[in-house]
């Protein structure tokens, strides 16, 4: 069996169609894994977005291939596993889902690099790195509260993980800065991808009196609804001004591209290591889209937000801040650490929902 | 207040009334395509992209319905022709047209999609309540009860519905009595890939216009579930529908109402109600007998 | 012109053999078009999608670990199939059964005894047992199609573990991120070989394989299958119970896919998290029917489908063709499969329209 195996294999590539890994050696590898489709318009995208980055600032000295919609669970191990094997030198694992098994995989080739967004289990080979999406968050609030006529805004989330409730924290704090009593609806679409469903979503908030809406899910379909509505929205993951030239205020843009070009570097240089990264606005891993739609003073104070958060002077969960039940949480002068925020389930005062546990 | 959630549920759940109706009509031929998923998905896609090329939404509704009419061919070819496993070859419809939708709309992604405007009806749509809800929708929900109405008149009233009946019921019989099986099975299953490509149409252009992958997100399942739930009646699927929306658009309102219930659980609201309605529905066995086709499923090759 | 088909006398033996191997070489014709059309190479694309996957150990592996579930439930479902019991939501059972399963490690962290595996899988089957006895009761109480409520409950078991995996059975160590803690050693399913991840599933794959074409071929329960599939009158006339039927073949084909799923938790990913499943319990519906209901048939159909999958990937990565076109080109494979398969039953005729009138006029 094993000989006739060979002699297909052989005589396949006599009749040629496929190159064998002797001239792929120069260039190094920096492999990724998606979890969606890279034209999904949301999460995906803005990696693959990142990816060709790479391609264009390194491709003369790396290759990226990638494998897309690849499902979290037993697949992908397989999948990871079938990179360290490809001969990927650098991986990037992109959703929090691929977690355990980049960790068992990485402990397999622990001549290969990977990197896993999001999540927290590290290893010598094991780099993490997220993005502080909740400084955008809070600049949203702000200009929300500016441009909201009701003092009440709409946010369409995906699941409670942290990062979910640390967005919506944010965006209470930020909005509070300005309005003491503004307050924020949360719907829960148990989805990150399903346009029906946001846009569903969407509708309900307008209905009950929303008119300013933001949204922790992937599609454009809430910004669509928001224009044909005629009120103002935030964009996620991508910039979605095409939705709704007249409708968004501004959007938190995922640009990886920056960090993978980065940590690609550092592997050509050698000087890769582990490392447990949480970038933020300053970085470059998630910038701002042009703030639109909104007068010039509002625009201004957004500018100086965003330039505070850049240079440290302010953090968005710098006390006092009370928790949804009014029992203090932060004191005055008081920041949150990192690994509070990164396990954060419980909600800011102001927030007009009950949070699923 | 009442009248927006209306309009919500409307959208909602007009798709699924649609794609359900053109699968009633296949399965009352006798036919079970569990490819509605995958035609709809077909519709949605060539929906769009006519759209995106002509700047016509109408072309788009077209293209839609001939898209889902086309797809369903292959399954017809396979099923009646070649008597391939309905069941199967229905779930591999899926498969190839989920893959194939996301390779066709490759080109099509982030494009901002083009609305398909309400037709407003001059007076009637004046009328308060009745009139913002009943006479300023657009042109798919005008179809989607026109075709309750229709269908229910060819099935129950007309001759080649019965006929069509007669088939579904017992197909040898039928063609025993010179009715031509194999050919109305064929118009039966086009008539359900043409509905469920008119209701993938509606996804693309109306109720969310753009084009993403798998933007059908298991609406199609629905559909099919819609079909039996109706007890295979037009009227039945109608109200299936809107119920299943409402209770969809309801829980989203009743969190942002701030009801503490865990959203799973009142996600899963309209599948456990769809549950329950079932058995009361079919609790009363008799009525559920007269009205399932009974030769639903089972493959038919003339003897000559 | 149009097809005819006339049936043959007997089931064409020659068919029953060539005709998965005609399905295959029309496969690979209508591939080489697609992939030359889309400019890629086409003997690479096959090359990827057929032998690349079957060099490697380690590959073989992963072979046996996605098909595994798909043997497993398919098997099941084969005799539900047969029963003329459609049960279409094995993906809720698989999905329950992994639920039931790992309660034990979930809420006994610490105990670390040889006894927890075995119960594991017990409880696994008797959850997806469990959840098919609904339909099932439901069916031979209230006469409720099962086809509808099978499916149904697919989506009330996943949201039912999205809430698990998101409330109450969330890890405390883990910055609430939505699975459970990873099960202690002693609740891990051991791998068959030291020299890849194919665990004991594929075994108890194997075993249900055999074991139910020993019950379809030689026992009378395989017979009662038989014949009330085939007709309930002809059933009841041998004074067998169609009734009884629809439980026996809705617990089986529940437990099996409750036992796929706690072995799919407990051998392949370790927790329990909101997605376990990219879909088995619906891809086993196709792969029972490419294996032609036959649960020896079963295992050369879940193992050609998993090795599409594979391919799939194999052919992305080394060649860059996208997934969608992979998964096209997995729906031509079934399509040829399932009309070749036409093939032995039939004897397909081609009928000029000239000839038909000929026919009618004499």
């Amino acid at each position: 069996m094993k000989k006739l195996i060979i002699a297909l294999a052989a005589s396949a590539a006599l009749l040629g169609g496929f190159s064998t890994g002797a001239q792929a050696q120069e260039k190094k590898k920096v492999c990724f894994i998606y979890v969606g489709s890279r034209t999904d318009g949301g999460w995906t995208q803005a990696h693959d977005v990142g990816r060709q980055q790479l391609d264009k600032a390194l491709g003369s000295k790396v290759e990226t291939p990638f494998l897309e919609n690849v499902p979290e669970g037993p697949d992908a191990e397989r999948a990871i596993e079938r990179m360290a094997r490809s001969g990927c030198d650098l991986v990037f694992t992109t959703s929090f889902g691929f977690m355990d098994a980049t960790v068992k995989v990485a402990q397999k080739f622990p001549n290969v690099k990977f990197e896993h967004a999001t999540g927290f289990k590290a290893a010598p080979n094991l780099a993490t790195y997220n993005s502080r999406f909740y400084e955008g968050r809070y600049i949203q609030g702000q200009i929300a509260a500016k441009m909201s006529k009701k003092g009440l805004a709409g946010y369409i989330a995906s699941f409670p993980i942290p990062e979910v409730v640390m967005g919506i924290n944010a965006f209470e704090l930020g909005a509070k800065s300005i309005n003491p009593d503004f307050k924020l609806k949360v719907v829960w679409a148990n989805t990150w991808f399903d346009p029906g469903k946001e846009a569903d979503a969407a509708k309900a908030l307008i209905d009950q009196g929303v008119d300013i809406l933001t949204q922790h899910t992937d599609t454009t379909a809430p910004m669509q609804v928001a224009a044909e509505r005629g009120i103002l929205a935030f964009g996620q993951a991508s910039d979605m001004i095409a939705a709704g030239p007249k409708t968004q205020l501004t959007a938190i843009v995922d640009t990886w591209g920056a960090y993978y070009i980065k940590r690609t570097q550092a592997l050509l240089d050698g000087t890769w290591k582990s490392e447990q990264i949480w970038d933020g606005l300053k970085d470059g891993i998630l910038t701002m889209a042009p703030y639109t739609n909104m007068p010039d003073d509002v625009k201004a104070m957004a500018e100086e937000t965003e330039a505070k958060i850049k240079s440290g002077e302010l953090h968005p969960f710098t006390g006092p801040i009370n928790k949804q039940d009014g029992s203090p949480w932060l004191k005055a002068g008081e920041k949150a650490d990192d690994g509070t925020l990164l396990g954060m389930n419980f909600y800011v005062e102001g927030v007009d929902d009950k949070l699923p546990k | 207040m009442f009248e927006a959630i209306l309009l919500t549920v409307i959208t909602a759940s007009t798709p699924l009334v649609i794609a359900a109706l053109g699968e009633l009509v296949t399965e009352r031929a006798g036919v079970l395509n569990l490819g509605v998923e995958g035609m709809m998905i077909m519709g949605a896609v060539c929906a769009f992209a006519a759209t995106q090329m002509t700047g016509s939404p109408y072309i788009g509704i077209l293209a839609g319905i001939l898209g889902g009419g086309a797809f369903s061919l292959l399954f017809g070819f396979l099923t009646l022709t070649l008597v391939a496993n309905q069941v199967a070859t229905g779930l591999a419809l899926t498969i190839l047209g989920l893959g194939l939708s996301g390779q066709l709309g490759e080109a099509f992604v982030g494009q901002p999609g083009i609305k398909l405007q309400p037709i407003v009806f001059p007076l009637l749509s004046d009328i308060p309540f009745f009139g913002r809800v009943l006479f300023r929708q657009d042109l798919t929900f005008y179809l989607s009860m026109a075709l309750v109405v229709g269908i229910n008149w060819f099935l129950f009233k007309s001759r080649a519905g019965l006929k069509m009946r007669a088939i579904g019921d017992n197909h040898a019989s039928a063609h025993a009595l010179g009715i031509n099986v194999i050919r109305t099975r064929y118009l039966a299953v086009m008539f359900g890939g043409a509905c469920a490509g008119l209701a993938g149409a509606q996804l693309s252009l109306v109720y969310t216009p753009q084009w993403v992958e798998n933007m059908s997100a298991g609406r199609g399942w629905i559909a099919l579930a819609l079909v039996v739930f109706a007890s295979w009646r037009p009227w039945r699927v109608l109200a299936g529908g809107y119920l299943f929306g409402a209770v969809t658009i309801g829980q989203l309102h009743a969190q942002a109402f701030g009801i503490g219930i865990p959203s799973q659980f009142l996600s899963a609201l309209p599948y456990a109600a769809t549950i329950v309605v079932l058995i009361i529905i079919s609790h009363n066995r008799r009525t559920t007998l007269i009205n399932t086709p009974a030769s639903l499923g089972k493959p038919f090759v003339p003897d000559r | 012109m149009h097809i005819e088909l006339e049936k043959r006398a007997r089931v064409s033996t020659l068919f029953s053999i060539f005709s998965p191997l005609l399905a295959l070489a029309l496969t690979l014709v209508f591939g080489v078009v697609m992939f030359w059309l889309l400019g890629k190479s086409p003997l690479g694309a096959l090359y990827s999608f057929f032998i690349e996957p079957l060099l490697e150990v380690w590959s073989l592996h992963e072979l046996a670990v996605k098909a595994a579930p798909l043997i497993l439930i398919a098997v099941g479902l084969a005799i539900c199939y047969r029963s003329n019991n459609w049960n279409i939501g094995a993906e809720g059972q698989f999905t329950i059964g992994a639920i039931t399963g790992s309660i034990l490690p979930v809420m006994n962290p610490e105990w670390h005894s040889p006894m927890i595996l075995p119960l594991m899988l017990l409880m696994g089957m008797a959850g997806g047992a469990l959840y098919a006895a609904i339909p099932a009761l439901l069916k031979t109480r209230f006469n409720t199609n099962e086809i509808l409520t099978s499916l149904m409950l697919v989506y009330i078991a996943q949201l039912y573990l999205d809430w698990l995996t998101r409330g109450p059975w969330r890890d405390p160590q883990g910055y609430n991120f939505p699975q459970t803690k990873s099960f202690q050693m002693e609740a891990v399913l051991p791998e068959v070989l030291s020299s890849g991840r194919a665990h004991w599933g594929f075994i108890f794959a194997l075993v249900a394989a055999v074991a139910l074409w020993f019950m379809m071929r030689f026992m009378l329960k395989g017979f009662q299958v038989s014949v009330l599939g085939q007709s309930e009158r002809a059933g009841r006339f041998a004074g067998f119970s169609a009734r009884r039927m629809v439980w026996f073949s809705m617990l089986l084909s529940g437990a099996l896919a409750g036992l796929a799923g706690i072995s799919e938790v407990s051998g392949s990913i370790g927790h329990l998290q909101p997605s376990i499943s990219p879909g088995y319990g619906f891809t086993a519906i196709i792969v029972a029917f490419l294996g032609r209901l036959n649960p020896l048939g079963i295992v050369a159909s879940g193992l050609v489908l998993a090795l599409t999958y594979l391919g799939g990937e194999a052919a992305q990565l080394s060649i860059g063709i996208s997934d969608k076109v992979s998964r096209v080109f997995q729906g031509l494979l079934l399509f040829f499969v399932l009309s070749c398969d036409t093939l032995i039953h039939y004897k397909i005729r081609l009928v000029l329209a000239g000839a038909k009138a000929a026919e009618v006029r004499s």
